[in-house]
């Protein structure tokens, strides 16, 4: 079974060299951490930045510089700034190659709910909508069930809706799986666990075929 | 477009174009007598993304006229439970708030969940981009946004190019406030780093716009290449001392 970090590094993986990709809040923002060597990605905060880079130093913290989570950051060589309607004009249009964020609930057709639960948490939803609407290549980066020991990749969403048919791939802290054609399709499983862990803690359509290989960290 | 500015604000947009005595009369002193004019019921821009790049000044100064109440904010967020927005929360001068990310207040948690204040949760781009669009001088456009999500119900939907879109109306606002890192008498504003963020498009979409900056220089003093929102766009302008600008989530590298 993964820790966030490991779900953070096996994400890492997917990025390619030359790609714009936006981190969201959470495991997702961990993945910064784990750009292979040799790959050159830009790191496109919503706010108005790309080229992101590290958390500042103590003494360059800078009131006016942060992220998508409100956190401190820091510019790289080669950064640039823009306003709120440019940075999602460039995701609307499908600048940027990835984006990964987290998700309450996934369902096999590729919906995602990630930004309220009705009666109980409304904190909105951010950039989430715009994001999952426009980018091809989308990534959920969450853990396999809810603190319940519940599924959260399901048949059907139960919670609103942030985006419909969107999600490309999960990787949760048990495997790796792509969806499409109307199914989780099992890529990997996490090291030492087992296909038959995986097809119990997934309500949703699973597609195994062949040997599934475990992931390599 | 969803806010149509009072007769009498408009009016007093006109007397700024046209009459030559007024026209050059940006400058105003403070916060407070930025802010006069602004009235109960009245729509308000604020720029900023969390705490960074937020008008603190205009903010405190309307904090402090607790009688100005039933206001629409339109803002990504709403501050913080003793800082930002969250002031005139506290003071219950907020009728209703179009946002798009609201979870750093408690204040407002509990006024939303109870029913006394009014809540529009709206796409952080779809958000700009009405800002943008009403400031331009378009009424409505369409964006794949929230299409098949609550967001989406009861808005016209059409596929173009074999992808659904929905309608979605711009906003202009009697009032936008904004924040500059330099600004000039003539209105031209610079702003720093990622403190520019919803600033520029909802000084756009102002019937009036109030800037309030950290440094207030003569014209010919900021590079005009460098200008990201042109004067026309800025009816009055101050310099603002002493800056808080609270930081949410300080975080360093070890």
């Amino acid at each position: 079974m993964l820790g966030k970090e490991e779900i953070a590094k096996r994400i890492a993986q997917e990025l390619q060299d030359g790609w714009y990709v936006n981190l969201g809040i959470g495991i997702p923002t961990l993945v910064a951490n784990y750009i292979p060597e040799g790959i050159d990605v830009t790191l496109q905060s919503e706010n108005g930045l790309l080229g992101m880079g590290p958390f500042p130093k103590e003494e360059n913290i800078d009131a006016d510089l942060i992220n998508a989570g409100k956190q401190t950051i820091t510019t790289m060589p080669g950064s640039v700034f823009f306003d709120s309607s440019d940075s999602f004009a460039m995701i609307r249009a499908g600048k940027v190659q990835l984006t990964v964020l987290g998700a309450m609930e996934v369902d096999q057709s590729g919906d995602i709910a990630n930004w309220k639960i009705p009666g109980k948490m409304v904190k909105g939803m951010g950039g989430a909508m715009d994001l999952v609407a426009s980018a091809e290549n989308i990534i959920v980066a969450m853990m396999h069930t809810n603190r319940a020991g519940e599924s959260k990749l399901l048949k059907k969403c139960s919670l609103p809706l942030t985006g419909v048919n969107c999600v490309t791939k999960v990787v949760t802290n048990l495997a790796v799986l792509e969806v499409k054609n109307g199914a989780f399709h099992l890529l990997e499983r996490a090291p030492g666990v087992t296909v038959e862990e995986i097809e119990k803690a997934t309500e949703g359509e699973l597609i195994i075929s062949g040997e599934i290989p475990e992931m390599k960290l | 477009m969803e806010h149509q500015p009072t007769l009498e604000l408009v009016q007093e947009v006109e007397l700024i174009g046209h009459n030559k005595k007024h026209r050059m009369k940006k400058v105003v002193k403070n916060a407070e007598e930025a802010i006069a004019g602004i009235k109960s019921g009245m729509t308000l821009m604020l720029g900023g993304f969390g705490l960074c790049g937020i008008p603190e000044k205009c903010i405190e100064a309307l904090s402090k006229k607790p009688k100005i109440t039933d206001l629409t904010c339109i803002s990504n967020n709403a501050g913080v439970d003793d800082f930002g927005l969250g002031l005139l929360l506290k003071n219950h001068q907020i009728k209703k708030m179009i946002s798009s990310y609201v979870g750093e207040n408690a204040e407002f948690e509990r006024q939303m969940l109870s029913g006394e204040l009014e809540v529009e949760l709206t796409p952080q781009g779809t958000l700009a981009e009405k800002c943008r669009a009403g400031g331009a001088g378009i009424p409505a456009f369409f964006t794949p946004a929230g299409y098949g999500t609550e967001i989406a119900e009861g808005k016209e939907t059409r596929e173009y190019n074999g992808k659904m879109y929905i309608l979605e109306e711009s906003l202009v606002s009697d009032y936008s406030i904004v924040k500059a890192w330099k600004g000039d008498t003539k209105g031209n504003l610079v702003f720093k780093a990622t403190a520019r963020n919803f600033n520029p498009v909802m000084g756009m979409a102002g019937t009036i716009t109030i800037a309030e900056v950290e440094h207030l220089v003569e014209p010919g003093e900021l590079d005009p290449n460098e200008i990201h929102t042109p004067g026309i766009f800025v009816h009055r302008i101050f310099e603002g001392k002493n800056y808080e600008k609270r930081i949410e989530q300080k975080t360093i590298s070890k």
